[in-house]
């Protein structure tokens, strides 16, 4: 489990004070996925400078499972890092070094015996599926090879945390799904803690069981992923099930009032929008709509326009009684997508 | 080419000539190797955003020794030093007094293409070497010097090449060697063939230094 606190982290430039962290908490238990996603100079590369003690923070701290990392003295500090691995969006291979050699490298510094080395090593490889390419050189091996070396060789000193920051940026589709099944497969096997720093809302979807929205230095949203997407005004939500901009459309309804439905978890399953229309005997229309299964609940966000002449409180009512989330939204385009992405 | 092999100077002088020049560069390769690469690395991990920043070391590292002996012209500098080569050596002829002030001579060049082969391991690396819990000595040994090895054969290559010319420049003021062989014969007794061969000789002798280098150079990037 890692803690993080009230983390601050303020930069001189010049006479000038810069803010890039102002206040990050955050805990993510043992065994579980966090990501956390927010633009470009959200903060999160000082984050990551402060998580792997490469950078001081001003103040707060950093624990893992009570210990006290942030403040260890300077001739500890090795050891404190050891305790966290790190995949990179690049990798950062040696590229003097075979894949062997790579994930011996953080085992070399402390001096294991060679024979310890070379089992560990072996074991290492296996567990990302990398058997047989001991002796491949970076340069000889696919994107998707060279990070699963990364993580191989980020989990050679038995960290307790897994911190990858944008582990999938530089990766197709398909290679990019490979890598976040293998981490989240290593995290339920290895009882991890991981963190992953990253830009892209798929990445969160795909492995992640909670979330955190950095923006400016603060973290603004945050939740287990269910929750997070149950909330119609949440920015996370808008990122985790965007609905792609619409235009009313012609005809019989083209005046009608547009609506913004969120529905989640049971609710999803009961049919809402026939229910709608056989209980008010009206006419609607889907004009854009989102589902996803999301930390295992199924989620929908829908755009819909009514007929001109609903009843659109009791329409309102309606869905509110079942749960549902809904309101009233400008007709003609989707509301700005704001917050991550 | 008769003429070559009639030649009394070239059967008398050759040989020896040959064999200083040889032993002023690989002397002085040697030393130039042996201080400009640590220099190197030290300007390189003092400098400011360096892995042990130590700005006011690094300022008179850099601008007063490094540079300052750079801008000398070598023959120049050759002379000047005349008098340290001989409180060193106990002696002020041969190529052996002459490596002392060809190594002075290229040790700063060599320290500054050591440097800049430095610069260019990916930052990234030192970043995953660091986090790994790598000690300094660690990140030098183990990532930057490791990383840029053949980077660095090539600097070395290019300095050796540096210092053929620089020997023969040496030849003049008392070092001997080809340099010697072609100003004392084909310079001041217009000896055409003594001085075509000098050339030639120098010409193969840079061909070989650079094929060797490279090679080893190739040999070694598996980037």
């Amino acid at each position: 489990m890692i803690t993080v606190t009230d983390l601050r982290k303020v930069y001189r430039q010049g006479k000038k004070e810069v803010v890039a962290l102002d206040g990050v908490t955050l805990s993510v238990p043992k065994g579980s996925i966090h990501g956390i996603i927010g633009h470009s100079g959200a903060g999160k590369s000082t984050l990551v400078r402060c998580l792997t003690l490469l950078d001081r923070p001003t103040s707060g701290s950093v624990s893992i499972d009570g210990t006290e990392l942030s403040s260890v003295r300077d001739s500890e500090i090795r050891a404190a890092r050891r305790r966290i691995g790190m995949v990179f969006q690049h990798a950062n291979l040696m590229d003097s070094r075979t894949a062997a050699g790579n994930v011996a490298h953080p085992l070399e510094l402390v001096k294991t015996p060679k024979d310890k080395i070379r089992s560990r090593v072996a074991e290492l490889l296996k567990l990302v599926g990398l058997e047989g390419f001991e002796n491949a050189y970076p340069s000889q091996l696919s994107g998707g090879q060279r990070q699963r070396v990364g993580i191989a060789r980020a989990l050679a000193s038995d960290p307790e945390v897994l911190l990858c920051d944008e582990p999938t940026s530089a990766l197709d589709p398909a290679t990019t799904e490979e890598i976040l099944d293998l981490i989240k497969d290593l995290t339920r096997r290895l009882q991890l803690t991981v963190l992953i720093i990253t830009h892209e809302m798929n990445v969160v979807k795909r492995v992640c069981d909670s979330v955190s929205l950095l923006s400016r230095g603060r973290i603004i949203e945050h939740g287990a992923l269910q929750d997070v997407a149950g909330e119609l005004d949440s920015k996370l939500a808008r990122a985790l099930l965007p609905l792609p901009p619409s235009e009313p459309l012609h005809g019989a309804l083209q005046r009608g009032p547009v609506l913004e439905i969120l529905f989640s978890g049971d609710s999803a399953k009961e049919p809402v929008l026939t229910g709608v229309a056989r209980r008010f005997d009206m006419d609607l229309n889907v004009l854009a709509g989102s589902v996803e299964t999301l930390g295992g609940q199924q989620f929908g966000h829908l755009r819909v326009q009514l007929a001109e002449n609903a009843d659109f409180d009791a329409v309102l009512r309606y869905l509110h009684e079942r749960g549902i989330s809904a309101k009233r939204v400008a007709a003609d385009a989707a509301p700005a997508e704001e917050g991550a992405n | 080419m008769n003429d070559i092999f009639s030649n009394p100077v070239l059967a008398r002088a050759l040989p020896e000539a040959i064999v200083e020049t040889l032993q002023m560069v690989g002397i002085s390769a040697f030393f130039t190797v042996l201080i400009g690469l640590p220099l190197g690395v030290f300007l390189h991990v003092t400098a400011p955003g360096g892995l042990r920043p130590m700005p006011v070391i690094n300022r008179i590292l850099s601008d007063v020794i490094v540079n300052i002996t750079r801008s000398i012209p070598f023959a120049i500098l050759m002379v000047a030093l005349i008098p340290l080569a001989r409180a060193l050596t106990g002696t002020s002829l041969g190529p052996i007094a002459a490596s002392v002030s060809l190594s002075i001579g290229t040790i700063p060049f060599f320290a500054r293409l050591v440097e800049a082969c430095l610069r260019d391991v990916h930052h990234g690396k030192i970043d995953a070497a660091q986090v790994m819990g790598s000690t300094n000595m660690q990140i030098i040994s183990k990532v930057m010097l490791r990383e840029s090895l053949p980077a660095l054969v090539a600097a070395a290559t290019t300095t050796v090449v540096t210092l053929v010319g620089y020997s023969a420049m040496a030849g003049l003021v008392g070092g001997g060697g080809l340099g010697k062989l072609a100003y004392n014969y084909g310079f001041q007794r217009f000896d055409v063939t003594v001085m075509i061969v000098t050339i030639v000789l120098i010409v193969v002798l840079v061909q070989v230094i650079q094929l060797v280098g490279e090679r080893i150079s190739r040999g070694l990037d598996h980037r």
